[in-house]
């Protein structure tokens, strides 16, 4: 009888740390100007190292791995817990409409910002208010008796994302050539716009989010089972929903005012996992953690480094990788007979 | 557990209208009646996952709604009708489910957890089942899984809502086998089923419901009559009696 023993769970996170790392010192050393693996782990390990690699290293490269770090592993543990609390492997964080109203307040202030006075910097502010603003909405327009039903989340959540593409598109047909350029940047995805002082906020929510999915990540188990399952076996069902779509919500509304709409990742990071390890939640959410971050790094070191002298948006690449890779692993596992 | 004066509406419709029923300790009762008599929302408010509009619920003597979910957890055990599970967990892990009213606050199962599936799954004849994804099973292995994660629960009272719907025979009486020793331990069960014939053979009482309210209550003999089906269930029956004199119930026709 196979099942999670804390020594396989120790096990698997520590691969996925080392996994994690080496995928940090690849995002440090590609880039336009070539620093090897060596030099990169010395700036890494070694606060105390000078010279024009380390300096672009340290100033420029590792805050933006780190951000692309703490948005694949927020991108991916929401994606986890959003197909166990929709009961959906299909589900992705963007799923909510959380994204899109982030995306909303993002592309308002693109397009609209000059006209206003606001600058660049304000963008991640009214992203982030845009996904508090529609996860208050989801809560308030899903509820019946005091229920979250899964059916009608994903419903509020469809239209409203159609809601919001509408208005995006309505917003960016207002402004010119520029602000299109950067709207569409932004709406596919990427790190490039990613400031280091987003870094402490972004961790800040990312923590908070994780300290709500771990604790409660039997608790995925028994809700993929359905509420009344779950409810049976003694579980406080509408209140564990709550905690967990509030703390995911908070997540992916940073990870999007950060980096913008960067799809794929909290798809088939997760999905992937459980193909591979199984659908176990207590191993599945922190694995999340350390594989999309793993994940989105490496896309965006190759983001940086594919074409010369010039940078893809990450979104791109994360689509283009991800579903071959993904297509593979299902047809692995198809060919086993594991499922169905 | 005994239910006096109990009663809901969803909706402005009342689904349950002053019904009062006890389980004893060792007894196993059958529920009969048309669909939508309101054979679930009683057991959904036998296992305290509906509050009644109106009437009291006690579970060993205490209210069902002063105890917490944890322990009501611990003594009570649904198996659904509906049992969908969307992602491929194995047979042992849905079975070591059953477990969590009983787990530490780390959330892993112990030796003592995984003996106790073990033999759930084993008394269930699924043993061999135990590392296939839920995913692959059929519908009558995936019941049988369920049953057997309310096993692992060790509750003190059963309560099935059609737990034999998509099985064969034979694991028809497998499942009811096991509820009449789960009963003969000390246990009780509360059975909803619309195959008169196997509820007449292994309940000790038989509960007709109909309408939200209780058309009759007794012994196997005394429920299957004639006329309490016809008004129960709007059909005409042939009754006849095995040798041992269990009733055989064979549907005729609809009432006129």
């Amino acid at each position: 009888m196979k099942v999670l023993r804390p020594a396989r769970l120790v096990a698997v996170l520590a691969a996925l740390g080392l996994v994690l790392l080496t995928a940090i010192a690849i995002g440090l050393a590609w880039g336009p100007s070539s620093v090897s693996l060596r030099e990169a782990l010395g700036v890494l390990f070694d606060a105390g190292s000078t010279g024009p690699a380390a300096d672009i290293v340290r100033r420029i490269r590792l805050p933006r791995v780190a951000a692309g770090a703490l948005v694949g592993a927020s991108l991916s543990v929401a994606g986890v817990v959003f197909q166990a609390l929709l009961r959906n492997p299909l589900a992705d964080p963007f799923v909510l409409g959380i994204s899109g109203g982030a995306a909303l307040g993002g592309v308002a202030v693109l397009s609209l910002g000059h006209a206003l006075g606001l600058g660049a910097g304000a963008v991640p502010v009214a992203a982030f208010g845009g996904a508090l603003a529609t996860t208050a909405l989801l809560f308030g327009a899903a509820g019946v008796r005091g229920r979250l039903a899964a059916t009608t989340l994903l419903l509020t959540g469809v239209v409203f994302n159609a809601f919001a593409s509408a208005a995006i598109v309505f917003l960016a047909s207002l402004g010119g050539m520029a602000e299109g350029t950067s709207i569409f940047l932004w709406l596919i995805g990427n790190l490039a716009s990613a400031r280091s002082e987003l870094l402490l906020p972004l961790a800040a929510l990312f923590a908070l989010g994780l300290a709500c999915a771990l604790p409660l990540s039997r608790t995925l188990n028994l809700l993929s089972l359905g509420d009344e399952a779950a409810e049976q076996l003694g579980i406080s069902v509408e209140i564990a929903k709550r905690v967990l779509l509030f703390a995911t919500a908070l997540m992916v509304g940073a990870a999007v005012s950060v980096s913008g709409l960067i799809g794929f990742v909290g798809l088939i990071v997760p999905h992937a996992l459980r193909l591979v390890l199984g659908p176990d939640h207590r191993l599945l959410v922190p694995a999340s953690a350390l594989a999309g971050a793993a994940f989105l790094v490496v896309c965006d070191a190759a983001a940086r480094s594919v074409l010369p002298g010039r940078e893809l948006p990450v979104g791109a690449i994360t689509a283009l990788a991800g579903g071959p890779l993904f297509l593979a692993l299902m047809r692995r596992q198809q060919r086993r007979g594991l499922i169905a | 557990m005994e239910l006096s004066g109990v009663a809901v509406r969803l909706g402005s419709r009342a689904v349950l209208a002053g019904v009062n029923l006890s389980v004893a300790p060792g007894e196993v009762v059958g529920l009969l009646g048309r669909n939508g008599a309101g054979k679930t929302t009683l057991l959904r408010v036998a296992c305290g996952a509906l509050a009644p509009d109106a009437g009291r619920v006690l579970l060993e003597g205490r209210a069902l709604a002063s105890t917490s979910r944890r322990e009501r957890a611990r003594s009570v055990a649904l198996v659904p009708q509906d049992t969908q599970v969307p992602f491929p967990f194995s047979v042992a892990e849905v079975v070591l489910m059953g477990r969590t009213p009983h787990l530490g606050w780390l959330g892993f199962e112990g030796a003592h957890d995984l003996d106790v599936a073990r033999a759930a799954m084993e008394r269930m004849g699924i043993g061999a089942l135990a590392d296939r994804s839920v995913l692959t099973l059929s519908g009558g292995e995936r019941q049988l899984a369920i049953v057997a994660r309310a096993l692992a629960q060790q509750p003190r009272l059963l309560l099935l809502d059609e737990p034999t719907a998509f099985l064969d025979l034979r694991h028809r009486l497998e499942v009811l086998t096991v509820v009449r020793e789960l009963a003969a331990a000390g246990a009780s069960a509360l059975v909803v089923s619309h195959d008169l014939g196997v509820a007449a053979r292994f309940c000790d009482r038989l509960v007709l419901l109909g309408d939200g309210r209780i058309l009759a209550s007794g012994p196997p003999r005394e429920v299957l009559t004639p006329d309490l089906l016809r008004a129960a269930f709007g059909i005409e029956v042939e009754l006849g009696f095995a040798t041992d004199g269990v009733p055989v119930v064979v549907p005729r026709a609809l009432a006129p």
